[in-house]
């Protein structure tokens, strides 16, 4: 499930968003990020400005990855449920359909109960959300757009480095 | 596995730096932090020992430009190239676009090279790819000491399939963009089959 190329339409990433900033005022959470299992942001909400996103993005892939693997060393398949504790702000990652992760970063305005059971909730319907972008993938007869990039052609690319 | 966002029209994808130990590939990725402009790259990110051998990654974000309307952004990682540390580079590979190997040209560390080499055929495996299916460029690092092997002979041993390679010396920069031009060109060519 899910090993394929990642494609995102408007539409998906705007049903993302609504669940993600519902999910900010529901948890009282500071911000939420949802990251690709491999490292890339997908979208996010909240106070997020001043926080490096793309760095953010790439740790929590790997820290994600590297649970993972210790979880797999003592016989559990993931350890899907993540907490950091800090002296001001929080961090809890969640993953989601086993490749979507979900990231809340909530101070003491919120609790760890209340973040956990809200994120329940968003996680089953962000799960919902990328089961139907990757039946969208599968059938992309299904209203999908082409590729922008089957019509590029070589110039195209060397132009990216002509200088 | 590249990522293809259509709201914000951005494309991104992974480009994985492999090779043994102190070959040189965070030096690759210190280099083109070093010249590239602030606008078009992140923060470069080492998850390194105190003796600052990468205990984890090196990541590195940049942005190429635009190819019709969409923003091309490549997200570059180095795996930590000593034997011990398998278990982290199998999970850097993961949803990996394209690979650059560095090679080591010290004629001591060819033994080195090919036990690396062999050990990412063994985890691309293990993740469903195989290293002739996806965009690969090898770079003979180091090309100026005094005791680099004969290019013909680390070409013979390292590249028999005849991928792009380059010559390099990280250090001064040398063959750092040439490797990475080569290893982007390949991963864009792909998605453009892919998208046929």
């Amino acid at each position: 499930m899910f090993d394929t190329q990642l494609v995102m339409y408007d539409e998906d990433y705007r049903k993302i968003l609504a669940v993600i900033q519902r999910l900010v005022r529901d948890a009282n959470a500071k911000g939420i990020f949802v990251v690709d299992k491999n490292g890339q942001l997908i979208a996010e909400a909240g106070e997020v400005r001043g926080i490096d996103t793309t760095s953010l993005a790439s740790l929590t892939a790997g820290s994600i990855a590297a649970t993972g693997g210790l979880a797999k060393i003592i016989g559990e398949e993931d350890f899907p449920v993540h907490f950091h504790q800090g002296q001001r702000d929080n961090l809890h990652i969640t993953l989601v359909a086993k490749r979507i992760i979900l990231v809340v970063v909530f101070d003491d305005r919120s609790s760890l109960g209340l973040v956990r059971l809200r994120v329940k909730k968003a996680g089953t319907e962000l799960a919902r959300v990328f089961e139907d972008l990757q039946k969208k993938v599968d059938n992309p007869g299904a209203g999908a757009q082409q590729s922008p990039f089957a019509e590029i052609t070589d110039d195209d690319i060397d132009n990216l480095f002509s200088d | 596995m590249s990522f293809i966002n259509y709201s914000s029209r951005e494309i991104n994808c992974k480009l994985v730096y492999y090779g043994p130990g102190l070959c040189g590939k965070t030096t690759n990725l210190q280099y083109i932090y070093s010249k590239t402009n602030p606008e078009l790259k992140g923060k470069m990110i080492s998850l390194a020992t105190e003796t600052e051998r990468t205990l984890f990654f090196d990541f590195l974000p940049l942005a190429l430009g635009q190819i019709r309307g969409f923003k091309t952004r490549f997200h570059l990682y180095t795996v930590p190239g000593q034997v011990f540390y398998d278990a982290s580079r199998k999970l850097i590979l993961k949803g990996v676009d394209g690979v650059v190997f560095v090679a080591d040209s010290q004629i001591e560390r060819t033994e080195a090279n090919l036990e690396s080499l062999d050990n990412l055929k063994i985890n691309l495996r293990e993740q469903g790819y195989e290293l002739d299916k996806i965009p690969f460029v090898i770079q003979y690092n180091k090309r100026d000491l005094p005791n680099a092997a004969p290019l013909e002979e680390m070409r013979r041993l390292l590249n028999p399939s005849g991928v792009p390679d380059f010559e390099a010396c990280a250090t001064v920069g040398k063959g750092v963009f040439e490797t990475l031009k080569a290893t982007a060109k390949g991963v864009l060519t792909d998605l453009k089959k892919l998208g046929r």
